[in-house]
């Protein structure tokens, strides 16, 4: 079984909390996609060909600055619930954790893990650079990646086009290969029913969203991850600035909506979120969908001030380790589906009764 | 090429209709062939770049746009548009105005502006990059059993090696 302290910050402290609006905005991560030139993409290419990306990948990596540091992890070599807790963690897609049946793990798949960044080797591109931070901080995010791209970049030569910049795998992601994302908790929007008015109009404006873990995932827990659509024909710079921009009018709308909400409906949702509240503290069976629903209820009670002496940090941390590999994980052996659901109930009561006392 | 029946919107789709004078072809828009309840393949995409595709499908002939192969990964058009992946970086020079077009509709934009970007100096003259270059292409037919494409590049490089 993988070792997941070995990593840096074992690749959790995007969970801390720190960054700006962090009850609300969960964490912010850019990802910038790559391609070595002189080698077919990801799903073209040959085993061969893959292995020997890594190699020349490891060395840049090794000899730069911002990643020297990085843990190597054969993504390849591990199995398939070693690669689910990876992807549980957010520090690989499912791609390159090969979780779909239909495309199962590519050899050579690998990934970089350093403090607060990564870098995925042979997933549908050559390399995907990412880097993950805490709450709202686009800047900071971005200043991280672009640091380690330059490095990469004069050690590997890079697909790029004139006139259509970074050349990827899928046309979708052309030019800056850039997707800049914010997962943000919007309970308010959701109770209020103004959801679907601010995800339209999303869309109108150049944005798209996804659920919990990204590309097809489902939205549960009221967690979206809100990007930039479109990689091309704006620079960085203006792309991010966009998203903040309206991730901002996002939050002040979803604020706006807590305060209708406790205005009009008071007693009904401070009766809603106790009730998830108890849940989470008594229930003996969870399953995630359940837990994801009530934990989103306790965090819109914290964020409301309606429940004291449970903090944000704690919140996260549940959202990830109550997920079924890192409680298999826990536990040291493969969990059913139930024991999965009773080892889930028992951890997050545990948690709870950790944080506010018995 | 315009509806035969609107003259208003692009034809989408070629009905061959028989009647008593023999066959007659007529081509129609979306909306046209929809009020006759004939189904154009466009709703039929599965993968999100779908659509895109089967427009650059309509509108690249299909004898110019199925025959285009990337010379270095071997990769066609048809294969892209099955998939909705590229097989290397040259496949967007051997698809140029193709995916300029596509590019246009997904970003609406065709110009990066975003990091330049300059390919660390590796010292090679321009004859070791051909070389190079026909070295990979060749070791990647014989991977794809290709040998007549492996053959004639094998020659090349002997050649080039000469010289």
């Amino acid at each position: 079984m993988i070792d997941l302290s070995l990593l840096p910050d074992s690749g959790v402290s995007w969970l801390d909390a720190s960054g700006q609006h962090a009850d609300i905005v969960l964490s912010t991560r850019i990802r910038l996609a790559r391609n070595v030139e002189g080698f077919a993409f990801g799903a073209r290419a040959r085993d061969g060909e893959r292995l020997r990306i890594l190699a020349h990948v490891r060395d840049a990596i090794h000899a730069s600055s911002g990643l020297q540091q990085a843990v190597l992890v054969r993504v390849d070599e591990l199995p398939p619930s070693d690669r689910l807790l990876l992807h549980e963690r957010h520090l690989v897609s499912k791609e390159l954790a090969g979780l779909d049946p239909q495309h199962p793990v590519r050899s050579g798949a690998a990934v970089f893990l350093g403090d607060k960044l990564g870098v995925m080797v042979n997933e549908e591109d050559h390399l995907r650079l990412q880097s993950l931070r805490s709450g709202f901080s686009l800047s900071e995010a971005y200043a991280a990646v672009e640091g380690v791209d330059a490095e990469l970049g004069m050690r590997i030569p890079l697909a790029f086009h004139r006139e259509f910049g970074f050349l990827t795998s899928c046309p979708t992601n052309t030019g800056t290969g850039m997707r800049a994302s914010v997962l943000i908790h919007l309970p308010g929007l959701v109770l209020t029913r103004e959801i679907g008015k601010v995800l339209a109009s999303l869309q109108q404006m150049g944005l798209t969203y996804r659920g919990l873990y990204g590309e097809g995932s489902e939205v549960v827990g009221n967690f979206f991850q809100i990007s930039n659509q479109t990689t091309l024909g704006r620079s960085e710079t203006d792309l991010l600035d966009h998203l903040d921009h309206v991730v901002k009018k996002v939050i002040e709308n979803e604020e706006k909506a807590r305060r209708v909400l406790l205005r009009d409906a008071g007693y009904v949702i401070e009766d809603k979120l106790w009730r998830a509240y108890g849940t989470l503290r008594y229930a003996r069976s969870l399953t995630f969908d359940e837990a994801m629903n009530y934990l989103s209820g306790v965090r819109l009670a914290v964020g409301l001030k309606l429940i004291s002496g449970l903090g944000v940090y704690t919140l996260n941390k549940l959202l990830i380790f109550s997920q079924s590999a890192h409680l298999a994980y826990a536990e040291g052996r493969p969990l059913s589906e139930s024991e999965a659901n009773l080892a889930r109930a028992r951890y997050v009561r545990q948690v709870l009764a950790d944080e506010v006392g018995m | 090429m315009l509806c035969d029946v609107c003259g208003e919107r692009d034809a989408v789709v070629k009905v061959t209709q028989v009647g008593e004078h023999g066959k007659t072809l007529v081509q129609m828009c979306e909306r046209c062939a929809a009020d006759r309840n004939i189904e154009t393949t466009v709703s039929l995409s599965k993968n999100p770049l779908g659509e895109f595709l089967l427009d650059l499908q309509k509108e690249t002939s299909p004898s110019t746009a199925d025959t285009a192969r990337c010379n270095f990964c071997n990769a066609t058009l048809r294969d892209f548009r099955a998939t909705g992946r590229l097989g290397c970086s040259r496949c967007y020079t051997a698809f140029e105005p193709s995916l300029r077009d596509l590019l246009r509709r997904v970003h609406g934009s065709s110009k990066h502006l975003g990091r330049r970007y300059e390919s660390p100096e590796i010292a090679m003259t321009e004859e070791q990059t051909e070389l190079h270059e026909l070295r990979e292409r060749l070791r990647r037919a014989i991977e794809a059993e290709q040998f007549e494409l492996a053959a004639e590049l094998r020659d090349r490089i002997k050649v080039m090696g000469e010289v």
